[in-house]
């Protein structure tokens, strides 16, 4: 089904929105990923505003879908986006990583409200979503477990474990999203630890592989729509990104990993993300 | 000698898991090993064989855990304790996920495949988890009361069998509680407080210096955290020395746990470890290598004549 031109719209400017708010956040405190936070952006928005059956309202109800950021350094994107989802006040990304806080630099489950499972240290993701994909198919559950990666991520041999798993186990209800942005902490995904053709290897490990351009809201919407048709297997969608975008100077740049954003480079990012071109 | 304890374990797992639908049982593998075989013939539904595949094994348990499951996660004590260590932090223990992370062949039990299979450090490395709590089985009746007890308490819990039999310490009516070490023998000059099968050989022991005049408490003390410090303190205001005995290294674990309650409340009382001397064993005969490392009654007793003649 097609996207209606006024949901995309909505959703483009959320996460023009989003990126706003992000970097803000982030150039205020000093601390916090913004690379992987630019580039998982759009994904984050239409699995919480499009794909995902999620009632903040209602957040224990057992047959809801879940979504895991496995890489959980993009935690500041996820929180701006579970607030605008109504789980906590958008104000409270000002207490982003500070003492005290509900947002914890890597989401906690304990923490935060909307976050479903503790993240951080990489490569745990993809299995423990696994099991919650499992366990809800042994309750008959009609909900789908929607787990984001990073494609440093998948350097991790657990990924390939859990690959192998839930081929085995034929957990169809389980939808992974690669934010394949192609850089990593310390350099390309190239140079660190060629993964090299990936939707092969995906698809050799018994998974259905789709392709998507992850910045583009319809392509994702549509390719998470198929996604939910697809059966017998799990599916892995890559979702082709760019890491910092939105932020000229960040893009593909494996240094704003996770460097503290400076005044200079605040006013520039700030013109940016609040012009037309974004 | 009584059934092997992974015997039992894999008995109590089918008992008490097999009409509670929420018990799911994983396992890396070994499950012919561990016994949780047992549990697939029973439940074949309930039952993930995943491949050797340990950490992935025990963040899939986490995931079980978060939707409401009671997984149980079956391998080698020495392989959970580290290859499922990093799944144990940031699940079971960070976020309190109810993961029952289950060390088969504990201690130097799988003694002929060596050291690389021995497991000396796990519960150091289980204690030092917050929100974990840590057991060590004793003997059968124990093992079958930790596997119903993990499954009634929604808690994320580590509990260290053995691979072998041991000996019959309980009748099969005990009954036990968390955080309560049992006094299994009275005794008013020393007291031995031990966990897992140093328990019988702690007994052995108390019988052994009874002749020689000295009169030994025993506790087995099974469940190492939560710490029965209050028995603890207790027994060692009656006793003029304390000996911890465990199947591990003497670095971390029970003996560490213990002199950190003594040492907190100010107590001086002469302390003598028995456990392996920061050491790795070698393969051979459980009873050699128990014999050779220092791990039986006669190490015990050694142990209190050098507290209680100096």
């Amino acid at each position: 089904m097609a996207l209606s031109i006024s949901k995309k719209t909505y959703m483009q400017e959320l996460c023009k929105t989003f990126r706003q708010d992000v970097l803000r956040v982030l150039y205020d405190k000093q601390t916090g990923h913004p690379g992987g936070s630019l580039s998982v952006c759009e994904i984050l928005t239409t699995l919480y505003f499009h794909a995902a059956r999620i009632d903040p309202g209602d957040p224990q109800q057992a047959d809801r879908d879940r979504i895991i950021l496995s890489k959980g350094h993009a935690a500041p994107m996820l929180y701006r986006v579970l607030a605008e989802k109504g789980f906590f006040p958008v104000d409270e990304m000002n207490t982003l990583r500070d003492f005290e806080t509900r947002l914890q630099g890597h989401p906690s489950v304990k923490h935060t409200p909307g976050v479903e499972l503790s993240t951080g240290p990489l490569g745990l993701g993809l299995s423990a979503s696994l099991g919650m994909a499992l366990g809800l198919k042994l309750d008959g559950s009609p909900a789908r477990v929607y787990v984001v990666l990073g494609d440093g991520e998948i350097n991790e041999g657990t990924i390939w474990e859990a690959c192998m798993c839930a081929a085995k186990y034929k957990a169809d209800n389980l939808i992974a999203v690669l934010d394949w942005n192609g850089v990593q902490l310390d350099g390309l995904t190239d140079e660190v630890m060629p993964t090299g053709n990936l939707p092969a290897k995906f698809r050799e490990f018994g998974w259905h592989c789709l392709e998507c351009d992850g910045h583009d809201i319809s392509d994702l919407c549509e390719t998470l729509d198929k996604a939910a048709t697809l059966s017998g297997r799990p599916v892995m969608i890559l979702a082709r990104t760019v890491k910092g975008k939105g932020v000229s100077f960040m893009e593909g740049q494996s240094a704003w990993h996770g460097r503290p954003v400076g005044k200079d480079e605040y006013a520039a990012a700030r013109q940016e993300l609040e012009g037309e071109n974004v | 000698m009584t059934r092997a304890i992974r015997d039992a374990y894999g008995e109590a797992l089918v008992k008490y898991g097999r009409d509670n639908p929420d018990v799911v049982v994983l396992d890396a593998d070994v499950s012919s090993s561990t016994k949780s075989r047992l549990f697939q013939e029973a439940c074949p539904e309930r039952f993930y064989n995943v491949g050797i595949a340990e950490a992935n094994m025990t963040a899939m348990a986490a995931g079980f855990a978060a939707v409401g499951k009671i997984p149980f996660v079956n391998t080698f004590a020495a392989f959970i304790s580290s290859l499922g260590l990093i799944a144990a932090r940031s699940f079971a223990s960070y976020s309190g996920l109810g993961i029952k992370l289950i060390g088969a062949y504990g201690g130097l039990s799988d003694s002929f495949d060596g050291p690389s299979h021995h497991s000396i450090d796990d519960i150091a490395i289980m204690r030092l988890l917050p929100n974990l709590k840590v057991y060590v089985a004793s003997d059968e009746v124990q093992t079958d009361w930790l596997v119903r007890q993990a499954i009634e308490d929604r808690s994320p819990v580590y509990i260290r069998l053995s691979r072998d039999a041991m000996p019959a310490i309980y009748q099969p009516s005990a009954d036990f509680s968390e955080g309560k070490g049992q006094i299994i023998r009275q005794g008013s000059d020393i007291t031995i407080i031990a966990c897992g099968l140093m328990v019988s050989q702690a007994l052995a022991a108390a019988r052994m210096l009874s002749d020689q005049g000295i009169d030994a408490a025993v506790i087995d003390m099974f469940c190492v955290k939560p710490l029965d410090k209050a028995l603890i303190l207790k027994s060692a205001a009656q006793s003029s020395a304390m000996i911890t005995a465990e199947e591990h290294s003497v670095i971390g674990g029970l003996g560490s746990a213990v002199a950190e309650t003594l040492c907190e409340a100010g107590l001086q009382i002469p302390v003598g470890f028995v456990g392996l001397a920061d050491c790795h064993a070698e393969c051979g005969p459980y009873e050699k290598l128990l014999q050779k490392y220092g791990l039986d009654a006669q190490a015990i007793v050694t142990k209190a004549h050098q507290l209680i003649d100096t």
